[in-house]
């Protein structure tokens, strides 16, 4: 049997890669990436534990979140489609113009 | 005596139907349509007037035609209400019937002005507001009309609205008239506060059985304030100087409002308050000696003028400081006579200097005129009679009204305002034909006066009528010394207070208590005098006929005695010829300090640094705050995202020290 610590660990980490990627990295895609891995973090969290507690309420909020992200990659891979169109680039740090 | 209410309201209403029909459809009538409905619906009030006169039996007892509520504030009421008594029915009688002859008049004068409907318009809503403010049963309906008045006054003064100095004209009478009617308003509130009303008929009784005021107290203080009021609206001094700028205006309108009715509305109002003003001594004196001190003051100005308005202008001033001599001295009647007679005669000469204006091309110089006599003779004949009744030369009507003032000075313990106002008869005679001869003899000193021409009937027929009027308008008052019966005055005793016996005596030895015995109608206690009453007569009559020999000998004998004159007095003709300098040092004491107070401590002190101050401070201190802020905002997304993890760790570090508690 696993500790759910082991569990908690790794999603931790996880979540931290994902932050990590998120601060470092300037493609477009690769932060959309690393979004992706935080969400999967938390609902690995989520699972674990919901497994500890019994309650099933944690799969069913995984579920929402993976719909979520689905429709959020859509549209997000729709955005980044557009961007590269009107701008031939996928640095985050092009798209500044929403500011002071 | 009848008990039906006279139908009051059709007086006003008339002229305001013809206003409204003009206002409002005049801009696509034909000018005779527009001339017709202005002066018919004058007439008809007139005739109507004329038909209450011999109707309604105005005699002891006022006439009341209450028409609606109008204020109603707990204890406090104030009505519509019209108001007839032989006061207001005199003032009525001379509104309509001199108005009606002017507004003829003024048909032809402005035949070929722009904006002739609008020119009609507020000559009728003048007559409105004038009847409203003659025939108001209250102080406040009163202010309604004294307002409005003003208002058309200003309309009428900046008729000729592309004419700078027509523009400023209207802007002063209007300014200075509302520093006169602040004394009013407070004076109506005190009213309010000793009386409890605003109806004359309240108020009257309440300060009838009021003891004669020793000293300076509420009632003249309030009489002090009317006499304020009435310095504004009569171009009193010191608040005269609006009076001859007014003079910018059409000369219809210098004959109708600013001669005729309008500016006789202060002494109306002095004569209406007489139950209030004869409480008081000291009020009485300063109405007095406001009055004689305008007379002399506005008269030695008029001597030098060269304009032919101006001079009638200061004639006008002058005059109505003579109404206001009469009333302070207690003659009110007097004081009302005059304003009759006056209406008529200076009426006419303004008329005629309007047909003089018309004849010369609009040309106003008295200095390019001359020799007009035999060009304009209709014209020349009823200013000729017109100025005879100014002068005081019997049986024209002036001589009745001035003398009976000028008695009443010296009869009621007055000699040095008799002296003035003596002296100013003979100044008033010289000007006026100093008018007439530099007008109408001599040579022509200009192509315009070489071909002038006579105005045609509908301009001469209310001259040759104002004529008349100059001529017998005095008659009616005729003083019991010189074999007439005194009609005027005795139909007006009923409106008008008489001074009280104690009066005098008591003004003279002031400290002893008055006898506070209520009267309704004390006999005079004077003993006919009628010896002393005709030697001062002739007295007026010599000074009145010196002035005319004067201007005759200075102006027509030997023409260059004028210009002698001025040269060798040039500092006292460069004094007159410049008013006194009195419009220069109003605008140094008043709009230069107000101005300058205004512009350095409530412009740049108070509103630049303080207000704006507050305003903009509360701005900046929010924009300086957001300028800080906003850095945050980088546009760059990993920033943010810095941002929200900082967010995350600090919030995750409180949540495990309170853990930790």
């Amino acid at each position: 049997m696993i500790p759910v610590s082991w569990y908690l660990i790794l999603s931790a980490v996880l979540f931290v890669l994902g932050v990590a990627g998120f601060l470092i990295k300037r493609n477009v895609i690769t932060v959309f990436m690393s979004i992706e891995l935080m969400l999967n973090a938390v609902n690995l969290s989520f699972v674990a534990f919901g497994y500890m507690l019994g309650d099933y309420n944690a799969h069913i909020f995984v579920f929402f979140v993976m719909v979520v992200a689905a429709a959020e990659a859509a549209v997000g891979l729709a955005i980044i489609m557009l961007m590269y169109h009107n701008r031939k680039s996928l640095n985050v740090d092009d798209i500044e113009l929403l500011k002071f | 005596m009848e008990t039906t209410t006279p139908q009051l309201w059709i007086l006003p209403a008339l002229p305001l139907l013809g206003a409204a029909i003009n206002g409002f459809f005049g801009k696509r009538q034909s000018r005779a349509f527009i001339g017709g409905v202005a002066c018919s619906t004058v007439g008809l009030a007139f005739l109507y007037a004329v038909y209450l006169f011999f109707t309604a039996g105005v005699g002891d007892t006022p006439r009341i035609d209450y028409i609606a509520p109008w204020i109603s504030a707990g204890s406090f009421h104030a009505d519509f209400s019209l108001y007839l008594d032989p006061l207001s029915m005199l003032m009525t009688l001379v509104v309509t019937g001199v108005g009606f002859l002017i507004h003829v008049y003024a048909t032809e004068y402005m035949a070929h002005e722009d904006g002739f409907y609008r020119f009609f318009c507020y000559l009728n809503l003048f007559m409105f507001f004038m009847l409203t403010l003659v025939l108001a049963g209250n102080y406040l309906l009163l202010f309604v009309g004294w307002e409005g008045v003003g208002l058309c006054s200003y309309l009428l003064i900046g008729f000729y609205y592309l004419k700078q100095s027509a523009i400023i004209a209207g802007k002063k009478a209007f300014v200075v008239n509302r520093i006169g009617d602040f004394g009013f308003t407070l004076a109506m509130l005190l009213i309010i506060g000793t009386a409890g009303s605003l109806d004359y008929g309240t108020v009257f009784k309440a300060f009838q059985n009021a003891p004669v005021e020793n000293g300076v107290g509420a009632v003249t203080i309030i009489c002090l304030l009317l006499m304020m009021g009435a310095c504004g609206k009569s171009a009193q001094v010191p608040l005269y100087v609006w009076l001859p700028d007014a003079m910018e205006g059409p000369t219809p309108v210098s004959a109708l409002i600013h001669a005729a009715t309008m500016v006789t509305a202060g002494v109306y109002m002095v004569a209406r308050s007489s139950h209030l003003f004869v409480k008081s001594p000291v009020a009485m004196e300063v109405v007095a000696v406001i009055g004689c001190i305008t007379c002399i003051f506005a008269a030695t100005i008029g001597l030098v003028q060269t304009d032919i308005k101006r001079v009638l202008a200061y004639s006008t001033v002058s005059q109505l400081g003579y109404m206001f001599l009469g009333c302070g001295v207690g003659a009110f009647s007097a004081g009302v006579f005059h304003l009759m007679t006056h209406a008529f005669f200076k009426a006419l000469l303004f008329l005629g200097a309007g047909s003089v204006i018309t004849a010369m091309h609009h040309e106003q110089e008295m200095g390019a005129m001359g020799g007009l006599r035999k060009k304009i003779p209709t014209t020349f004949m009823t200013m000729l009679l017109a100025c005879l009744a100014i002068s005081g030369i019997p049986p024209f009507a002036g001589f009745f009204s001035k003398d009976e003032i000028l008695w009443s000075a010296w009869h009621n313990g007055h000699p040095w305002l008799w002296l003035g106002g003596s002296i100013t008869a003979g100044m008033t005679a010289f000007y006026m034909f100093r008018l007439l001869f530099l007008t109408f003899f001599g040579e022509p000193r200009s192509d315009h006066a070489q071909h002038a021409h006579e105005s045609p009937s509908t301009m001469t027929v209310p001259l040759i009528c104002l004529a008349v009027l100059s001529v017998i308008g005095g008659w009616i008052g005729v003083p019991k010394a010189l074999g007439g019966s005194a009609h005027f005055e005795h139909f007006l005793e009923p409106s008008l207070a008489r001074v009280p016996v104690e009066f005098s005596a008591y003004a003279r030895a002031s400290g002893s208590d008055p006898i506070d015995i209520p009267r309704p109608n004390p006999e005079p206690a004077e003993p006919e005098e009628p010896g002393a009453e005709r030697l001062f007569s002739l007295i007026a009559v010599v000074i009145g006929a010196s002035g005319i020999g004067l201007a005759y000998y200075a102006y027509v004998v030997k023409p260059e005695t004028g210009q002698k004159l001025s040269a060798q007095f040039h500092g006292a003709y460069r004094v007159l010829l410049n008013k006194y300098y009195v419009d220069e040092l109003y605008e140094v004491l008043f709009l230069k300090s107000t101005t300058a107070v205004s512009r350095e401590v409530l412009w740049h002190a108070v509103d630049e640094t303080v207000i704006d101050g507050a305003a903009n401070g509360v701005g900046s201190t929010a924009r300086a705050m957001g300028g800080f802020a906003r850095l945050m905002q980088s546009g760059f997304i990993r920033s943010y995202a810095a941002w929200v993890l900082f967010g995350a760790v600090g919030a995750l570090f409180y949540m495990i020290l309170q853990w930790a508690k």
